[in-house]
């Protein structure tokens, strides 16, 4: 299916009326992954400010060269202003030729506590910062309630705020998962001490979610067998991720973490370097696993809590800062380009002295994008994400 | 009462409670009634022989007063002392162990080379984690074997609700003295003595932020969080104003882990409070007047907060508020409203004395008919499957607890946000959560599962598995079974896989 076709097949049905009712009916081909580096990456040295010179004094040891075709450090322009970390030239940079990504610069929020916690806390609830806030409810928990056929999961150990809220979300550790040791027999007898309780569903679905997950983890170890060299890391996780949001689920959340980078975080090589290109590596291969047509159909979001400092603190690492850079994927994307206000990087447009501004509200993103994918109307995007202005950045 | 053979564990821990100072020879006649059990179940981590001989021997009555007003000579087994005996927390004063990590990181710090400086911070940070592993072992070996039940469970209620997060910064190295000193020592004390407690700890003030609230450098969080989650309660009508005008009182309350004392104008110096970390420094505080919940409150220093909390602590919507989350904790997600606005009345006419207001609770005479349907969180779960499966026969490595905790998204001192673990049954019962239970069923069920190998290089494991069908189920536990699982259990072929689906079925989960 055409995106159009898809885009308008989502306009007609997002007005259905069920049992009364109006509902949400995304299209079961529309999938979402949020993915969320925890510990605020330093966006600044993955997605360079090139053409700002303030960007080369500030950042002596740590900075990446400009582009250059002859030189292998130097990072890939993507347009005049702004080139992309050599680390991900083999994995991200294909996707940004097919334009199927997109980078939104000065991203971010209005949380200025530039504390890991608080931010973190703040993007996953989604809610207005002033005021008392529901720690209860997520904007993935919401959206998934909103989405009444959607179909969701969180891909970590724990239950993540942002899933919180009325609906029972599933989560799988999903580098974690082994055989189950809890066989048949026992599943079967355990499905039957339930089966006249009030738990026998949750039951039955914890069992086959279980079952689902490891059959397509028996499948990447056949492939194993034939001599595939085995993925660790982010890259095991998008793989696996990749083939259940192929055929199981389709609103997804993952989060990364290791990207604390106070000391000695490198520059073209080095510590952010080898995380960078592995989260790279991680999400082509999420695209390669989760195929063609499904590819087509699906958009992955890349945040993290805020950006850095924009000046190298004196352990050439950085410190905690505000304005951040997004990634947005997807097969049917309308990528290729830098998204978003933007203003030139220069001393006098820092925030408050230190660090990038936000320019694009990460709710007001979200909003957009939600609306667009699966044509939410302004009544179901203020659920989601209450006092917030959508802004449509046309990214689908 | 011994059944069958291989009844051994029954045979000592039956030895061991008729040696054990504080109960009376054990009357072999079954006097206690099913409501009895719920009650033991409830008062303590699980019910298992030796809760049960326990009330037995003293009678229900004496019994809970035990519980709720535990002796200082409840010691727990020798095995349990022993490993906490040998920790560094124990080992060593608290301050001591801050300085020398203090020290460590220094070190670190200074280095110069960025290639040599990260495995010198990392090591710091693994002997930061090992502080808290400390603690968190501490809490497990209390939870599964001190006589005082209650006062453990009501640690972990308390803690809970004055949540702090352990990575948070280098709250790793004080959550242990929170836990003792703030949370514990006060856990079936009063209400304002707890609260107040807190608001002195190291952990809780960096974990909300007041160690930077300073005069013309406001941060509201620590004050906001009091009033929503620590005292009055969300929507119970104070405002941001009020809000504001806590975050003024509570300026200058912070952390110092310098020897000598802050530069100070001679005026202010006999303001200057310090208490190992904490420390009250007036130069950072604000003294201007303010107006709290309605009342004036002169500009006069760590006063006014002492004057917020006995305002804070004896506020009918604090009664309220606590009263409720008690009677969630203990009862489940619909307490019946009667029963809570008699906690509610006891709370404010005790001054809030929490051992008074449990009373109330567990003499209600519908307590075990409203608790039956309480969902066991994590915490309740896998406490309660140990202490089932091992009763006195002390772990030697709480590791596979600690991760079992985790794994059902329940791990000590790892909730990340300030409101705490939620205690609704919905926060717990979901698809993937009651999957992996029935994994820990399993683990528990069928061998020791690292449990008693000791935490040390070449270590093994000691073989075998628990007997849970011992004499405490044949007299009392089988007859609480719905047919379903009766009919499931005699499908076992082994004792472990008969253990795996007990610990399985829908009763073991209330």
């Amino acid at each position: 299916m055409k995106r159009r076709d898809l885009i308008a097949a989502l306009a007609a049905t997002s007005t259905l009326t069920y049992a009364g009712r109006v509902w949400a009916a995304p299209r079961t081909d529309a999938r979402l992954l949020v993915v969320f580096l925890r510990g605020a990456y330093d966006a600044a040295n993955v997605v360079i400010p090139v053409s700002s010179d303030l960007y080369y004094q500030s950042r002596p040891t740590i900075a990446v060269p400009r582009p250059d075709a002859n030189n292998p450090n130097a990072a890939i322009a993507l347009d005049a202003n702004w080139a992309l970390h050599p680390s991900l030239k083999a994995s991200l940079y294909p996707l940004w030729q097919q334009r199927q990504i997109a980078f939104i610069p000065f991203a971010g929020t209005d949380d200025m506590t530039r504390s890991h916690f608080e931010t973190q806390d703040t993007i996953e609830m989604g809610q207005p910062v002033q005021g008392s806030r529901n720690f209860r409810s997520g904007f993935m928990g919401r959206l998934a309630t909103v989405l009444t056929e959607s179909k969701p999961i969180a891909f970590t150990e724990q239950l993540p705020l942002v899933f919180r809220g009325d609906r029972t979300i599933p989560n799988i550790g999903i580098n974690a998962v082994g055989k189950p040791g809890v066989d048949d027999r026992q599943a079967a007898l355990i499905s039957e001490m339930y089966a006249h309780h009030k738990l026998h569903l949750a039951v039955d679905q914890g069992f086959q979610v279980r079952d689902d997950v490891y059959r397509s983890i028996s499948t990447e170890a056949l492939e194993a067998n034939r001599g595939a060299v085995s993925p660790k890391g982010f890259q095991l996780a998008a793989q696996r991720i990749g083939r259940l949001m192929q055929s199981e689920f389709n609103l997804g959340f993952v989060d990364v973490g290791g990207w604390d980078t106070h000391v000695n975080q490198g520059g073209a090589n080095g510590y952010l370097a080898d995380r960078i290109g592995e989260l790279g590596r991680g999400l082509s291969t999420f695209a390669d696993a989760i195929g063609q047509p499904a590819w087509n159909n699906t958009v992955v979001v890349v945040i993290s809590e805020f950006g850095r400092t924009f000046h190298e603190n004196g352990d050439k690492g950085t410190d905690h800062g505000h304005g951040s850079v997004y990634w947005v994927l997807g097969g049917g994307l309308k990528g290729g380009r830098m998204v978003g206000d933007q203003v030139a990087v220069t001393q006098a447009n820092l925030n408050q002295n230190r660090d990038l501004p936000v320019l694009t509200d990460y709710r007001a993103m979200f909003g957009g994008l939600l609306a667009r994918m699966y044509g939410l109307n302004e009544q179901q995007i203020e659920r989601v994400f209450p006092g917030t202005k959508p802004r449509d950045l046309a990214l689908v | 009462m011994l059944r069958r053979s291989g009844f051994k564990a029954s045979a000592m821990i039956l030895a061991m409670a008729l040696s054990g100072a504080l109960i009376g020879p054990a009357r072999a006649a079954t006097t206690l009634s099913p409501a009895d059990l719920e009650l033991i179940d409830r008062v303590t981590w699980g019910v298992n022989e030796t809760s049960v001989q326990q009330m037995q021997a003293m009678g229900r009555e004496k019994w809970l007063q035990w519980q709720l007003h535990p002796t200082p000579q409840d010691q727990l087994p020798a095995q349990a002392q022993a490993e906490i005996a040998a920790m560094t927390i124990t080992q060593k004063p608290m301050p001591q162990i801050f300085a020398e990590m203090a020290e460590m990181k220094k070190l670190a710090d200074a280095i110069k080379d960025p290639e040599e400086k990260k495995p010198a911070q990392d090591a710091y940070q693994k002997a930061l984690s090992q502080i808290a592993r400390e603690a968190a072992a501490r809490d497990i070996l209390r939870d599964l074997y001190s006589p005082s039940q209650l006062r453990e469970q009501m640690t972990w209620f308390w803690f809970n609700h004055f949540n702090v997060h352990q990575y948070k910064g280098d709250i790793r190295l004080t959550i242990a003295d929170y836990q003792d000193r703030a949370i514990r020592a006060h856990a079936l004390g009063h209400f304002h003595d707890l609260l107040a407690a807190t608001t002195r700890s190291p952990a809780m003030l960096r974990y909300l932020d007041n160690a930077d609230n300073a005069a013309g450098h406001i941060n509201e969080n620590y004050a906001r969080e009091i009033m929503e989650l620590h005292t009055l309660g969300v929507g119970s009508g104070y405002t941001q104003g009020d809000v504001q005008e806590l975050a003024r009182i509570l300026t200058g309350l912070g952390i110092d882990a310098k020897p000598e004392n802050p530069k100070l104008r001679p005026e202010l110096q006999p303001q200057l409070v310090r208490n190992w970390l904490f420390e009250f420094n007036p130069a950072r505080h604000d003294y201007g007047d303010k107006v709290f919940l309605g009342h004036p409150i002169q500009g006069s220093g760590l006063a006014e907060v002492d004057t917020a909390i006995d305002l804070l602590s004896r506020s009918p919507a604090t009664a309220k508020h606590i009263s409720r989350e008690i009677a969630v904790f203990f009862i489940g997600d619909t307490p019946p409203d009667a029963l809570v606005q008699q906690m509610t009345d006891t709370f404010q006419r005790t001054d809030g004395d929490i051992a008074a207001v449990l009373s109330v609770m567990f003499h209600a005479a519908n307590f075990t008919t409203a608790s039956a349907d309480r969902f066991k969180d994590p915490m309740h779960y896998v406490l309660s499957a140990v202490r089932l499966a091992y009763d006195q026969r002390v772990i030697l490595n709480t590791g596979p607890v600690q991760g079992w905790l985790n794994r059902l998204a329940e791990g000590l001192f790892n909730k990340d946000t300030p409101d705490g673990f939620p205690m609704n049954a919905l926060a717990w019962t979901g698809p993937g959560q009651m999957a992996t239970r029935f994994e820990i069923a399993r683990q528990i069920g069928s061998g020791p599962a690292g449990l008693f190998k000791p935490d040390q290089p070449g270590a093994t494991d000691q073989p075998g598995f628990p007997q849970l069908q011992s004499a405490l189920f044949y007299d009392r536990l089988r007859q609480t079974l719905a047919p379903a699982t009766l009919a499931a259990l005699a499908q076992a072929i082994s004792q472990q896989d008969w253990n795996t689906l007990y610990l399985s079925s829908p009763e073991f989960m209330y």
